[in-house]
């Protein structure tokens, strides 16, 4: 197991005592809070395409980012090089923030341990062998094809990353984290005379090369190429509004959309969100209990500790359908006077941590799934989809299906185009009237960006039926 | 240690990977200077600055191709970087169409730096203090341009100031500076309970090209004003009207299904359809990647081919795909020039400055001329497959009512098929402005379905 603290201070011209100091000169124009972020990450591509392995490749991002913190205003700099003249440089740009030139010597760290250890991975997907990845695309792409001769292009993609990082704080606190992140991606096309469609799975996670099994292989060839197959036969999507049945896991993005945005604190603390300032009011129906938790073992959106080093945990953002709480960083939790709720996260060294998603889920009800669908007359089932995006401010947000049927006097009948479903967020959740027991989380394949940044992310959901819901279809 | 990034180091690195047994190597290096600065209601809020770097290097190995990456410029780095690109390489599929591009076809004189009027040494010598000035009266204007406008997102100025430097095996060695501010702002509106944002800009390789920051804060003002009271309407198919802003996001859905690595992938409407009439004729795209001045431009792509001027779609026929060297083989014609590629990764097919050549029609004409219909302002979503070309997402503007804006409307979606939507151009507008790398006047679609209550 590599230990961060030894990784950074062995490979690279850095030592703890000079951290120490780099803190102090980070804090030498009076900051009230700083921090250091050092990052190594390896991260490898490989694809195949048109059955042939197309591309491979390997990116080395290493670097450290320097923040302080004077007041509400954050300084921040940053440097590729890992070593003490040039971390010193950005920790002098990045102290500029504050005003108050003041004598600081080094700031004391202390190596804290970590409450959770949830992902820790023997064989690291990209330290195998080259020729072992390679196989298991093969065997996507000939799984894929088997599923249907109608299949007639296989896109496969495996990426890997392997991420190191350590963080210093001038609250006295050391820690790091070892952060391997998998994910396998299936893309078909299938072509009926000249009728094309495509479809897309995979799936991943914090795990290992050991997780993509055959198993799971075939599950996301097999998926890709039904969802390409079913197209074939879709129809034109219904437009308006109607009743809505979402199948459980992916479309989870939902609420990653309709609330999880919404409830980040840094647009609460500025009230630029349409939930501000509606906390123990009713934003969903009493059957919504919603979740963000980033402690699930090995979960896309799981961390042991979030990217300003506090410890990740579950937060209820919705209880019985009553707004509980938001998700906090450690510079809104500090000028609202709450406790960071371990949501501090970053693309890299090069970015600023803000509040952000981990794994955010709607815990089950007690519907039973099948009885949920009998139960509407005439509707949408819904049961994959692509993004989706949100206007924080209005509170409007979009999610794109691509797999949806009709219902039709409770039964689930033909296949229709994707369609863009709209809705408000403070809104839309008191329209669920039904949720299922089948609660399960997306495959692995989230990734959610915001203000320029990248993260990877979990949603999840049972079964739920919304009363009503604008389908952008075109009949 | 660091090594300085230059074009000798490039050189040296790609006769590193020949003497390693690569049988060609392509190096990109970026330096960069960036710095940000954030203000809200009228106070600094963050303030982000960096010079950072990186090597990309791509080999081929008789056919086989791998691209690896370094942002630590060092002599061990390096020489990882190599092996590691050559040892996968070696292990990747032989692929006939990978290969660099014809030394005949790499650009052989580059344009006059002045000429394509990339850099501005007032960019790179404007002060943190004069950055806060402005990114401050820009909001300033915003917030105090009417009294429903409660909050604000705030205000962000921005500058980067980079170096891009090519050097192939095929027989290149290249580089070119540029320089780029922004100025953003994003006021809030209020009016009973709701809310809404305006959210506005500038983007600049010249400084005295960018808007003024008042200019760009009653404008971000006026976008969030006219948003409020904005509601749904019943579903209906209607004629739309595409605001200049709108209409370039169409232009982006254009690309996607004109670019070469859709139409080699078989992954668009537009595979095969070569000189046949695609749209209606009154549209003419085009991608210009030397129009000075403008974002885009750069005197050869990525992989050191001149950029140029394609015509993409002329009076509605399609003439040219937008190719680099691997999809351009892959489909028997030549590269335009539109190699792309960042540090990372592998090659692939970017624009230029990507236009729609502006009709003569007023755009509030194009609204007189609309009895019942939408205009639409601005867009959210993805839902836009290229295989199929259905169109679906969510959309927000105001209603037009016998040839007036009748009032704002938000929560629904549009649809419908972009081939059809293409053929159903019936007016555009003559308000073509550069303002990103994406430019579009205003344009009527005929019909779309659009879904509400």
């Amino acid at each position: 197991m590599v230990d961060p603290v030894q990784f950074f201070t062995t490979r690279f011209p850095v030592t703890l005592a000079q951290i120490e100091t780099l803190l102090g000169i980070a804090l030498s124009q009076g900051g009230d809070f700083a921090d250091l972020y050092f990052e190594h990450n390896v991260i490898n591509n490989l694809s195949l395409e048109e059955q042939i392995i197309k591309s491979a490749g390997r990116s080395t991002v290493q670097g450290v980012g320097v923040r302080v913190i004077a007041g509400e205003r954050t300084g921040y700099a940053y440097c590729d090089t890992i070593e003490f003249a040039s971390i010193s440089k950005a920790a002098k740009t990045a102290a500029q923030i504050a005003s108050r030139p003041c004598q600081t010597g080094p700031v004391a760290v202390e190596k804290s341990r970590l409450e959770h250890d949830l992902y820790r991975v023997e064989q690291v997907v990209g330290q195998q062998p080259l020729e072992e990845r390679i196989i298991l695309l093969q065997e996507l792409d000939k799984s894929a094809r088997r599923f249907d001769p109608r299949i007639r292009e296989v896109q496969a993609s495996l990426t890997d990353e392997y991420k190191i990082v350590l963080i210093a704080t001038s609250n006295g606190t050391l820690c790091g984290d070892v952060q391997p992140l998998a994910r396998m991606r299936a893309l078909c096309i299938a072509d009926d005379d000249g009728n094309l469609q495509s479809g897309v799975s995979g799936g991943g996670g914090r795990y290992g090369l050991d997780y993509f099994d055959n198993k799971r292989i075939h599950h996301y060839a097999n998926e890709a190429a039904r969802q390409a197959i079913v197209q074939l036969e879709a129809r034109e999507a219904p437009a308006g509004s109607m009743e809505v049945v979402l199948g459980p896991g992916w479309p989870g993005i939902l609420l990653h959309e309709a609330v999880g945005h919404g409830l980040e604190a840094d647009f609460n603390r500025k009230g630029t969100s349409a939930f501000s300032g509606l906390i123990g009011q009713r934003v969903a129906s009493e059957l919504c209990t919603v979740v963000d938790e980033g402690t699930i073992p090995n979960r896309r959106g799981s961390l042991n500790i979030d990217d300003e080093g506090n410890q990740t945990g579950r937060t209820v953002l919705i209880e019985n359908g009553i707004l509980r709480g938001y998700l906090q960083d450690q510079l809104s939790a500090r000028l609202t006077g709450t406790m960071p709720t371990g949501n501090g996260r970053r693309e890299s060294y090069r970015h600023i941590p803000m509040p952000r998603m981990t794994n955010t889920y709607m815990l089950s009800g007690e519907s039973d799934p099948q009885e949920i669908i009998s139960s509407v007359r005439r509707g949408l089932y819904a049961v994959q989809f692509g993004g989706g995006q949100v206007d924080i401010t209005n509170g409007k947000f979009v999610f794109s299906a691509s797999e949806a049927y009709l219902i039709e006097d409770g039964q689930i009948t033909a296949p229709v185009k994707g369609a863009t479903l709209i809705g408000n967020g403070p809104q839309s959740l008191t329209r669920v009237t039904a949720v299922g027991n089948d609660l399960s989380l997306d495959e692995g394949v989230g990734t959610c960006g915001k203000d320029g940044q990248s993260v990877p992310v979990g949603v999840g959901m049972p079964t739920i039926k919304l009363s009503e819901m604008t389908v952008g279809g075109t009949q | 240690m660091t090594l300085p990034l230059t074009l000798e180091l490039l050189s040296d690195i790609s006769r590193m990977a020949i003497r390693n047994g690569a049988t060609d190597a392509e190096v990109m290096g970026i330096t960069a200077s960036e710095f940000s600065v954030e203000v809200r209601l009228g106070e600094i809020e963050k303030v982000r600055e960096a010079n950072t770097q990186g090597i990309g290097l791509r080999v081929l190995h008789n056919g086989r191709q791998a691209s690896c990456s370094t942002s630590e410029i060092s002599s061990e780095s390096i020489e990882s970087l190599v092996t590691t690109a050559i040892e996968m390489a070696r292990l990747t599929s032989v692929d006939e169409a990978a290969l660099l591009p014809d030394s005949s076809e790499m650009a052989s004189e580059l344009p006059a730096v002045d000429q394509l009027a990339m850099t501005d040494p007032g960019i790179v010598d404007l002060s943190t203090a004069a950055k806060i000035e402005l990114a401050r009266t820009a909001e300033d204007a915003a917030r105090s341009s009417d009294t429903r406008i409660v909050n604000s997102e705030g205000a962000a100025c921005s500058t980067i100031s980079s170096q891009t430097m090519l050097v192939s095996t095929a027989g290149f060695a290249g580089s070119y500076e540029g320089t780029t501010i922004s100025l953003f702002t994003a006021p809030i509106a209020r009016d009973g309970e709701q809310m809404q944002v305006g959210y506005w800009g500038d983007r600049r390789r010249n400084l005295s090209n960018l808007d003024s920051p008042v200019e760009i804060g009653k404008e971000a003002a006026r976008r969030a004003l006219r948003k409020l009271g904005a509601r749904q309407v019943p579903t209906q198919s209607v004629p739309v009207v595409f605001e200049y802003g709108a209409t370039e996001e169409l232009l982006d859905s254009v690309f996607e299904v004109v670019s070469g690595s859709a139409i080699f992938r078989r992954a668009s409407f537009l595979v095969g359809r070569l000189d046949e009439i695609v749209a209606s004729t009154l549209l003419t795209v085009i991608d210009d990647g030397r129009r000075p001045g403008a974002l885009g431009t750069r005197p050869f792509d990525s992989e050191g081919l001149p950029t140029r001027k394609t015509v993409i779609i002329d009076e509605g026929r399609l003439c040219n795909y937008l190719l680099n060297t691997y999809t351009a083989r892959k489909l028997n014609l030549n590269s335009t020039g539109n190699a792309a590629r960042g540090l990372t990764g592998s090659t692939s097919v970017g624009i230029g400055n990507l236009y729609l050549q502006p009709g003569t029609t007023p755009p509030a004409e194009i609204i007189r001329s609309v009895r019942n219909g939408f205009y639409v302002t601005e867009m959210i979503g993805f839902g836009f497959n290229p295989v199929t070309g259905d169109y679906s997402r969510g959309a927000s503007g105001w209603w037009i009512s016998e040839g007036e804006l009748a009032y704002p409307v938000e929560e629904v979606t549009i649809a419908g098929n972009f081939s059809d939507m293409l053929r159903g151009i019936e007016v555009i507008g003559n308000d073509l402005q550069f303002r990103g790398r994406i430019a579009a006047p205003t344009i009527k679609i005929d019909r779309m379905m659009v879904s509400g209550k």
